[in-house]
């Protein structure tokens, strides 16, 4: 299990971030297909998550008492894949498999082909009625553990997602914690043209969540909304995160082109370049 | 409705075995969507509100909670109306529940026309074909309340999402409870005909085959309650010794058990197959029995299929 240090290394954050990140390009380029957009901003949410307040152990990935996570945005599965990697929950070479045939890392993630993911999504607005779920069983088991699921903000326009956080507020789950990757940006444009969610903090007040607003790329940030999380026992918690789709790679940035498109070998190429250290990839 | 036979609810069954698993499991967990007193749900409720959690008119994300409950290893039921649990919650079944493999047992009330006078809106028609193309589903639609029971015990057990279909109105009840999964029971036997049918029609099923007894004409009845897993063999095996099959459901006859019958017969054994059931409609509004009559289920018809079945294999003129 993974002790919270007394003083938060954000430097080893962001390092692990940019290799999360990484992986991104390398498994959307090598798999020609995916999602590379939404993985890319949702990496530091990740990251804090798996590499600082979850508890979580890769000796016992199926502890009772652990935290749980249901990216329900389940399109971003590549960056979740990366992370549970550099956690050690799966082997790094695996990554390279995502999308192929006979692959335990499916386009969107599937707990019957990979165990250590909590609950398949891929149809939105799913994973966080699965999470209300977890957090019941949880409360009714008396076990204390974090239930954290991550929402889209495309998401956000799906009934399903509302019954849910209306469930999730109605029965004041506290051990529940929401995080909004809002990126601003779905498949066809941004969310503000296509169908406006906005003012999505207060939406999530109305419902009976501890919101709070932050900097989705700032560690420091997240981590205090993370940990006043964990505080919480009157209700569940909702973080809405700004974020940037693609971030990190600065011609994928702020682009809905990128939502579901992998990059081709020499933008793979370039991504890398941006992301630390150019990296010559083989072929697809 | 078969006179032959005292009625009972399918819903009291399920609902006071439900309060039976709820002593027996302490972790058993069951969801309702605001339809708790119609499903009978509210009798475990009113026993262990601690594991109820009747989460009003949101069927869906009903699916997903039930699934996310599940998957801490707990066996979970939900019930609601077929018309929402198959229909609106579709995409929720398969991929919270059956895609997950979560162990969630969906219990729906209403199948079918015999929901009368709320009309068509509420007639679900189509659920045993959108639940049976689940991979890892099973579907179970017991004709009378003793089944009910067998069918409520019988999920309880068997790892895995199920799907129950339950009907509105109290049934006659013709079977003895001897209900298992993946077996066709045998309620009649008979060597000229064979009637497949499921639910509420199994009782109409027996009455064809009292009134062609009268003339000597020996009909076989199976009650496919278990329409997945579904008992290939007792149905190839009628196929072969009777030589037709009619099929009774009140279902679409477009994906229901008949079509079922039809393909599983066409692959090993052809024989003529007739399906009775809803034809490519709606329902409407009106007495549930008659309902039965005016969409093409009425004994008249039924008997008219067999003897032109019977016809057709040259065992009358």
């Amino acid at each position: 299990m993974m002790e919270s240090p007394g003083r938060v290394d954000v430097a080893s954050l962001e390092a692990t971030a940019r290799e999360i990140r990484r992986d991104i390009v390398r498994m959307t380029y090598l798999a020609g297909s995916g999602h590379p957009g939404g993985s890319l901003s949702v990496t530091d949410l990740l990251t804090a998550l798996l590499f600082h307040e979850m508890k979580i152990d890769p000796a016992r990935p199926d502890w009772p008492d652990r935290d749980r996570l249901v990216l329900s945005k389940g399109h971003a599965a590549p960056a979740l894949y990366s992370a549970l990697a550099h956690r050690g929950f799966l082997p790094k070479e695996e990554l390279l498999t995502l999308r192929r045939l006979g692959s335990r890392l499916q386009g969107h993630a599937d707990r019957g082909k990979l165990p250590v993911v909590e609950a398949s999504t891929g149809c939105l607005g799913q994973g966080i009625g699965m999470a209300v779920g977890m957090a019941l069983d949880a409360r009714l088991a008396g076990r204390t553990n974090l239930v954290y699921a991550i929402l889209g903000d495309g998401e956000c326009q799906a009934g399903p997602t509302w019954e849910a956080l209306m469930a999730g507020g109605h029965f004041r789950l506290s051990r529940l914690v929401v995080l909004l990757d809002r990126n601003g940006l779905e498949t066809d444009g941004p969310t503000e043209t296509i169908m406006g969610i906005e003012p999505i903090a207060d939406k999530f007040r109305a419902f009976r969540y501890r919101t709070v607003e932050i900097d989705g790329h700032n560690f420091p940030q997240i981590l205090s909304a993370l940990a006043e999380a964990r505080r919480s026992t009157d209700g569940p918690t909702a973080i809405v995160a700004r974020t940037v789709k693609g971030k990190g790679v600065s011609f994928m940035e702020g682009k809905s082109a990128w939502h579901g498109k992998p990059p081709s070998k020499a933008e793979a190429e370039r991504a890398l370049a941006d992301l630390g250290a150019p990296e010559e990839l083989p072929a697809r | 409705m078969s006179p032959s036979a005292p009625t009972a609810s399918l819903r009291d069954a399920y609902g006071t075995t439900l309060v039976e698993l709820g002593e027996r499991d302490p972790h058993l967990v069951v969801f309702d969507a605001d339809l708790s007193g119609s499903t009978r749900t509210q009798l475990f409720g009113q026993k262990f509100p601690d594991r109820f959690f009747n989460v009003g008119v949101m069927e869906p994300t009903m699916m997903s909670m039930a699934a996310g409950v599940s998957l801490g290893g707990r066996t979970v039921f939900a019930s609601t109306f077929a018309v929402f649990a198959a229909g609106q919650a579709y995409n929720f079944v398969r991929q919270s529940i059956c895609y997950n493999r979560a162990n969630v047992k969906i219990v729906a009330t209403h199948g079918g026309l015999l929901v009368g006078g709320d009309g068509g809106t509420h007639q679900m028609l189509e659920d045993i074909g959108l639940m049976r193309g689940l991979p890892g589903m099973t579907v179970i639609v017991p004709a009378d309340a003793p089944t009910a029971r067998a069918a409520t015990l019988a999920i309880a057990e068997r790892d895995g999402p199920a799907y129950v279909r339950l009907t509105r109105e109290s049934l006659p009840s013709v079977t003895d409870g001897s209900f298992r999964i993946g077996r066709a029971a045998e309620l009649r036997a008979g060597s000229d005909l064979t009637v497949v049918a499921v639910g509420a029609l199994v009782a109409r099923a027996l009455d064809l085959a009292e009134d062609l007894a009268q003339v000597g004409i020996s009909v076989r009845v199976l009650d496919a309650a278990s329409v997945k897993p579904f008992d290939e063999a007792a149905v190839l095996k009628a196929a072969r010794e009777t030589g037709a099959i009619l099929v009774l459901e009140e279902h679409s006859v477009l994906t229901g058990v008949g079509s079922l019958v039809a393909s599983v017969t066409s692959e090993s054994c052809p024989v003529p197959v007739r399906r009775i059931g809803v034809p490519d409609l709606f329902g409407e509004s009106g007495d549930p029995w008659a309902l039965l009559d005016r969409y093409g289920m009425s004994a008249r018809r039924i008997r008219d299929e067999a003897w032109d079945l019977l016809r057709l294999r040259g065992k009358v003129e």
